[in-house]
C-alpha cells in the first residue's frame, strides 16, 4: 500500500471526526431539526432525546451525573465559564475591589486557562503562575506551597498540550477538596483519551472538548459538580437560561450529538488506542534519539500521555525543519511559526533554553495513525535534521568542540 | 507560512553550502572573510564567507551555512550568488530590499534580508580588517526593522 502524503501526526490540535460520528449527527441537520426548548411538540421532543442521550454519554466518560453536564462551544467557553464563573460566585470582597480572592493556576497551561485569569487579575483578584520543573510536572505540594487562606480556585490542566506531560490532578483535587477550594481541571488533551472519575479523581469543575476526540468542532463541556460541594458559578452570558442557566443560547443539537457518540466510542476504545498509540509514540522518540545526536524529549518521561512526542534537534531550527518535513503534518515550538515570534512559552517555562525551544516538534499520534506512517515519519525527519545540519554553522561549531554558549552573538 | 516559489527553490536546493575549513583555518587565512551574524535564541545565525583574488580583487567563491528559517536560508543562499563574481565594492552595494523583492519575502521575514546583509558586510569587514584595509562605518540604512 502506497502511503498517502502529508501524514498527519498533529492530534492534539484537532483530530478527524469519526465516521460513526458524523452517521449520528446527520439525521439532526435535515430531519430531527427541531430546537430541544421546544417543549410541545414532536420536533422538540426529538431533539431534547438527542441531546438526553449525548448526555448520558459524556456524563458516562467521567463518572458524572447527566445533571453534571453544561454543553458549550468547546473547552475555551468551558474554561471561561469555569474560572470567571467560579472567581465572580466565591469572591471574598466586592467587585471591583482589591483582594477579591487568590487563583492558583501554572504558568504552561493553555492560553484559555491563563487568559480568562490575567483577566480576573485584571479586575482585582489574585493570581499565583507556579513554575514546573524541568519534567514539566506540576505536583500537589508545588500547590500546596502556594495556597492561601484567601484562596478560592485552583485551575490545573490534566495534561499539557504540547508537551503531553501529566499533572497530579487526583492528589490536588484531594488537597483543594481537604481546604474547601474549588478546583477546577482542564482535561481537553486527556478526557477521552484516559479514564477519568470526577469523584475518584476530586474534580469540581471539568472542561473538555469534542474535536479533540474525533467528535466535531465548536462543542465541548463543562462538568459542574453538584454535590460534596454543589459548585455554583456566575453565569457570564444572559438569555434564555439553556444548560440550567449556566450557558444560555439555543443549543447546537447536531453538534452535541456528534460529541455524545464521540464520547461513547472514546469510552469502549480508549483503552486499546492508549496501548497502540504509547508503542508507536515510544517507537518514534526511541528511533529519533538513536539515530541523531543532541536531541531531547522534552517533558517527563514515563507520566505522559501515549500519543504526544515532544523533541528538541540541537542546531536546526524549528521552522526551517518544518519545511523539511512538509509532507508531515504537525507542531512546532518556534518562534516563526507563531505570530509572536516567541519560541513555545511551555518548553522556555520547564526551563528549555531558547535554542532548543526554537527547534522543536510536537508530533501526536491518533486513533488512525499507522506503523506504517510513524515509519515513515521516524524516516523523514531523521533526514531532515541531518540535511539542516549540514547547513547549520551551529552543529560546525559543535563539533570543532566550541561552547556556543560562550560565544558572542550580535544580538539583534 | 505559505511562501514563494523562489524561496522554496533556494531551501530546497540550497546555493553554495558550506565554508572555506575550520573556523581556525578561516580565522589565518587573508583571503577568506567571514561574516557570523545572529544568535541561536533569536532563531537565526548564518555565516557567510566569500575568498577574495588578491590579483583583481573580485570575490571568488561564496558559501553559506545558515541556522534558521526557511526565508533567512533561502535569504543566505541568494547573498552567495550574487557575491560570486563582484568586487567588493560591488558586494558593499547590496542591499537588503533587493534580497526582498528577488525573493519576495513576505513581511515578517523581512529581518532574514536584513541579517543576509549584515552577513556580506560583516565578510567584508573580517577580509579588510586582515588585509589592513580602512575599514567604513557601517552604515546601519536597512530598509525595515531589526
Amino acid at each position: 500500500m502506497t502511503l498517502k502524503l502529508p501524514v498527519y501526526m498533529d492530534h492534539a490540535a484537532t483530530t478527524p471526526c469519526d465516521p460513526r460520528v458524523v452517521e449520528a449527527m446527520l439525521p439532526y441537520f435535515t430531519e430531527k431539526y427541531g430546537n430541544s426548548g421546544s417543549r410541545n411538540h414532536r420536533f422538540g421532543w426529538e431533539a431534547e432525546a438527542g441531546v438526553d442521550e449525548a448526555r448520558e454519554h459524556a456524563a458516562k466518560l467521567i463518572g458524572a451525573s447527566e445533571k453534571e453536564i453544561i454543553f458549550t462551544s468547546g473547552s475555551t467557553e468551558s474554561n471561561n465559564i469555569a474560572i470567571k464563573g467560579a472567581a465572580y460566585m466565591y469572591e471574598k470582597a466586592p467587585a471591583g475591589s482589591r483582594g477579591r480572592g487568590h487563583i492558583v493556576t501554572c504558568e504552561i497551561e493553555h492560553k484559555a486557562v491563563l487568559d480568562p485569569v490575567k483577566r480576573l487579575v485584571k479586575e482585582g483578584f489574585e493570581a499565583t503562575f507556579l513554575e514546573p520543573p524541568r519534567d514539566g510536572i506540576v505536583t500537589a505540594e508545588m500547590v500546596k506551597n502556594a495556597l492561601r487562606p484567601d484562596t478560592i480556585l485552583v485551575t490545573i490542566m490534566w495534561a499539557n498540550n504540547e508537551i503531553g506531560t501529566i499533572n497530579e490532578v487526583r492528589e490536588i483535587g484531594k488537597l483543594c477538596k481537604e481546604r474547601g477550594i474549588i478546583f477546577h481541571t482542564d482535561a481537553t488533551q486527556w478526557a477521552g483519551k484516559m479514564p477519568v472519575n470526577v469523584d475518584a479523581d476530586n474534580i469540581d469543575l471539568l472542561s473538555w472538548s469534542g474535536h479533540k476526540i474525533y467528535g466535531p468542532k465548536g462543542v465541548g463541556a463543562l462538568y459542574v459538580r453538584r454535590h460534596r460541594p454543589r459548585v455554583r458559578l456566575q453565569a457570564l452570558q444572559d438569555g434564555g437560561g439553556q444548560e440550567r442557566g449556566f450557558r444560555s443560547g439555543t443549543l447546537n443539537i447536531p453538534g452535541i450529538v456528534g460529541f455524545g457518540k464521540a464520547c461513547q466510542i472514546a469510552l469502549a476504545e480508549m483503552e486499546s488506542d492508549a496501548i497502540r498509540l504509547g508503542r508507536l509514540r515510544k517507537k518514534l522518540e526511541t528511533e529519533i534519539s538513536s539515530q541523531l545526536d543532541t536531541c531531547a524529549v522534552n517533558g517527563h518521561a514515563e507520566k505522559r500521555l501515549p500519543h504526544i512526542a515532544n523533541i528538541s534537534f540541537g542546531f536546526v531550527e524549528g521552522e526551517g525543519l518544518m519545511m523539511a518535513v512538509k509532507n508531515i503534518a504537525c507542531s512546532s515550538g518556534s518562534a516563526c511559526t507563531s505570530a509572536s515570534l516567541e519560541p513555545s512559552y511551555v518548553l522556555k517555562g520547564i526551563g528549555v533554553g531558547d535554542d532548543l525551544a526554537h527547534s522543536s516538534l510536537r508530533l501526536s499520534l491518533g486513533k488512525w495513525t499507522t506503523e506504517e506512517q510513524v515509519d515513515y515519519a521516524i524516516k523523514e525527519i531523521v533526514q531532515a535534521v541531518k540535511k539542516l545540519r549540514m547547513m547549520s554553522p551551529l552543529y560546525d561549531m559543535h563539533k570543532e568542540g566550541i561552547d556556543l554558549s560562550k560565544v558572542e552573538w550580535a544580538h539583534h | 507560512m505559505a511562501y514563494g516559489p523562489k524561496i522554496i527553490d533556494h531551501y530546497e536546493n540550497p546555493r553554495n553550502v558550506g565554508n572555506f575549513g575550520s573556523q581556525e583555518q578561516m580565522k589565518t587565512d587573508k583571503k577568506i572573510g567571514v561574516g557570523l551574524v545572529g544568535a541561536p535564541e533569536c532563531g537565526d545565525v548564518m555565516q557567510l564567507c566569500i575568498k577574495v583574488n588578491e590579483q583583481t580583487g573580485t570575490i571568488e567563491d561564496a558559501k553559506f551555512k545558515t541556522f534558521g528559517c526557511g526565508s533567512a536560508i533561502a535569504s543566505s543562499s541568494l547573498a552567495t550568488e550574487w557575491l560570486k563574481g563582484r568586487t567588493i565594492e560591488q558586494a558593499e552595494e547590496i542591499r537588503n530590499t533587493q534580497i526582498v523583492e528577488e525573493l519576495s519575502l513576505p513581511p515578517v521575514k523581512i529581518h532574514c534580508s536584513v541579517l543576509a546583509e549584515d552577513a556580506i558586510k560583516a565578510a567584508i569587514i573580517d577580509y579588510k580588517k586582515k588585509n589592513g584595509m580602512p575599514v567604513a562605518d557601517h552604515d546601519h540604512d536597512h530598509a525595515g526593522s531589526h
